[in-house]
């Protein structure tokens, strides 16, 4: 690893391609699998490409030899979140695809993600979203930092690197607290939607993005065997989907005066209180 | 009987009703044995037992990391053939049943609202729009369980003595970052947001002033929780977020106060049983989903509403 103070860092942010949450999303066919048509970067890995460019920066960004590589498990279409962060400033990018990833629960994802890592090397800092929005889980940022022995810092809202460049501080949102947190470098994090404000690519980007290369992996070259992976490999299998009946639009009144008598009113017919 | 395992992480003096749901429901599957992720005094112990802990699991030194308390869950998970662990579904719960799963080659489930005795979850995905059944197909089960997804017993059941503790060993655990700070948020008195029966939520139509909020939540005994767009400026702590992003409730009633409805919204609202909305726009979209839609203003309809139940409260 190159901590070294003075030596570029090299940053690996990890990204989805994911359902857009503004369009209706579906579970089909005979696995239950997510209807990946209308897909998009995960807006939560936004946060965590921004945590990673703001990193690099830091220490003189690309000029200075540091890198952001952006790194994304998908089909084919999947490559478009790779580009999408290179739009915004990542330098290059990686696509893992493999038939044999499709249907991959998290502990599936993260053993291919983690040998994707491998298989690069020499990552200072990995960096992932608080949680995907399709899947929703927040459990491959844990188990990559398990798998591939690193400190996890998880659910952050504040990263900076200190000035001795090889010590990562920040700030762990749980339920009941804030916690400082500090560690040496290599780690894993993952950031909240709390932690910045991502960039839009702008028109310069946008052009330098095309010229940017992304290598395409697949499983046999990360050393991989499909059956460990994809709907097979996982531990876990969906065995029904039932669609929830659309939430219906109740009652819709005007406030003439009285309509916080008539919200009790209601509470009291729906025997709340 | 299967063996069950449940993660208590915060032991206190009296257990959570988060904690006594995963309890509840573990002792409907099987024997459970209670894995401790903090220190647990006999006290403490004896009334985890009365609801149906027939023993502990406990190590040194966790100290609120997660790469230790996962090492003592899989340890446990081995040492008592655990059919299934249950664990909360917040950041922590989550994070530790994540890394347990590999070190056991098990699957996790998460979100789940129901687990039956075949070890069949139930859970909702994709913000609320399906509801799913999965099994993990071999480990131990690893289950993070929403709150609010068990009925407790009528009455806490009455205390025996502490069940036996077993402390175990878990050698090297890995690189882990250093704690050098805690924050507490401070607690507002009200119910807990995760497993209140009702909650009354604020956005950016509140103003800045929360008061008539409040001011309902009280009248109510209910959670007060909140919009990005209220968090974000900074009129409310961040932990009263509710949506995509911030908490995911499902109370009896949720109403909805200046608060336009955006899908990340609702993304952490809309299980809840019956929504009320109050919104100044008619065309506000959060009225597509309300049982009784308020077109108004709040800072008039919210007092009202409150003085009313004061009244027939007495
Ligand atoms: C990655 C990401 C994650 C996000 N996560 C979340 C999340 O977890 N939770 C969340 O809530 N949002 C989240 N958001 C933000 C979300 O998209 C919306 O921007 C946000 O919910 C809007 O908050 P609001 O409804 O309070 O504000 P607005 O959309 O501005 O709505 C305010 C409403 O108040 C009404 N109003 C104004 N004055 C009054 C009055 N006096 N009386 C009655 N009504 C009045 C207005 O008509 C309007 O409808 C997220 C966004 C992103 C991009
Ligand atoms: N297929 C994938 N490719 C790249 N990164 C992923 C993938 N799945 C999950 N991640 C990363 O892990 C984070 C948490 O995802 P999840 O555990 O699915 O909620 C995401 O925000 C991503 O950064």
């Amino acid at each position: 690893m190159s901590q070294s103070t003075g030596t570029p860092l090299r940053i690996l942010v990890l990204v989805k391609h994911v359902p857009d949450v503004q369009f209706d999303r579906h579970l089909a066919g005979e696995h239950l699998r997510i209807d990946r048509q209308d897909s998009v970067l995960s807006e939560l890995d936004e946060y965590a490409i921004e945590a990673g460019l703001q990193l690099a920066e830091s220490r003189g960004g690309a000029a200075a030899g540091n890198t952001v590589t952006a790194l994304s498990m998908g089909p084919e279409a999947a490559v478009n979140a790779v580009r999408k962060a290179l739009q915004m400033g990542a330098t290059e990018g990686v696509h893992l695809c493999d038939d044999a990833l499709a249907g991959s629960d998290a502990g599936a994802t993260s053993l291919a993600l983690a040998a994707a890592v491998r298989h690069l090397a020499g990552f200072d800092l990995i960096i992932t979203g608080m949680s995907s929005t399709d899947a929703e889980t927040s459990l491959v940022p844990a188990q990559l930092a398990e798998r591939l022995s690193l400190a996890q810092l998880t659910q952050i809202s504040r990263v900076e690197l200190a000035a001795d460049s090889t010590t990562i501080r920040a700030v762990r949102e749980t339920e009941h607290a804030a916690l400082n947190l500090e560690a040496e470098l290599p780690v894993l994090l993952s950031v909240t939607d709390q932690a910045n404000e991502p960039r839009y690519p702008n028109f310069k980007g946008i052009m330098a993005a095309k010229k940017k290369k992304v290598t395409v992996l697949n499983l046999s070259d990360i050393g991989v065997d499909p059956a460990s992976v994809g709907g097979a490999g996982s531990a876990t299998q969906v065995e029904a989907a039932e669609a929830r009946a659309e939430r219906e639009a109740g009652r819709i009144i005007t406030d003439s005066g009285n309509a916080g008598i008539e919200l009790v009113d209601f509470l009291a017919a729906a025997k709340l209180i | 009987m299967q063996n069950i395992l449940v993660y208590i992480q915060a032991p206190g003096a009296t257990p959570t009703k988060s904690q006594c749901e995963l309890l509840t429901l573990g002792a409907s599957l099987g024997e459970v044995r209670v894995v401790l992720g903090a220190h647990a005094d006999e006290a403490t112990r004896a009334v985890l037992s009365s609801w149906g802990a027939t023993g502990f699991y406990a190590a040194e030194a966790l100290e609120g990391h997660i790469a230790p308390e996962a090492a003592l869950l899989a340890a446990a998970a081995k040492d008592f053939k655990a059919a299934a662990v249950l664990l909360p579904n917040d950041s922590a719960g989550r994070e530790v049943a994540a890394r347990a799963a590999i070190k056991l080659d098990a699957g996790v489930i998460t979100d789940a609202i129901g687990v039956e005795q075949d070890l069949t979850v139930t859970k909702s995905v994709l913000a609320g729009s399906y509801t799913v059944r999965v099994k993990a197909t071999r480990g131990p089960l690893l289950v993070t369980v929403k709150p609010n997804s068990v009925e407790l017993p009528s009455e806490a059941p009455a205390t025996i003595s502490a069940a036996a503790l077993s402390t175990l060993d878990l050698g090297e655990v890995g690189p882990m970052a250093v704690i050098t700070g805690v924050s507490e948020r401070a607690s507002s008195g009200r119910p807990d947001l995760s497993e209140a029966r009702f909650v009354v939520a604020g956005g950016r139509g509140v103003d800045g002033d929360f008061g008539p909020v409040e001011e309902l939540a009280d009248a109510l005994g209910a959670a007060v929780g909140a919009s990005r767009a209220a968090t974000d400026a900074g009129w409310i702590d961040h932990g009263a977020q509710i949506g995509q992003t911030g908490k995911t409730v499902s109370p009896q009633l949720y109403i909805s106060a200046g608060i336009s409805g955006a899908i990340q919204q609702k993304a952490g609202m809309q299980t809840s049983t019956y929504i009320v909305a109050v919104n100044s726009d008619p065309d506000a979209p959060v009225f597509e989903i309300a049982d009784l839609g308020i077109v108004g203003d709040l800072t008039r309809v919210l007092p009202q509403a409150a003085a009313e139940i004061r009244r027939r409260k007495g």
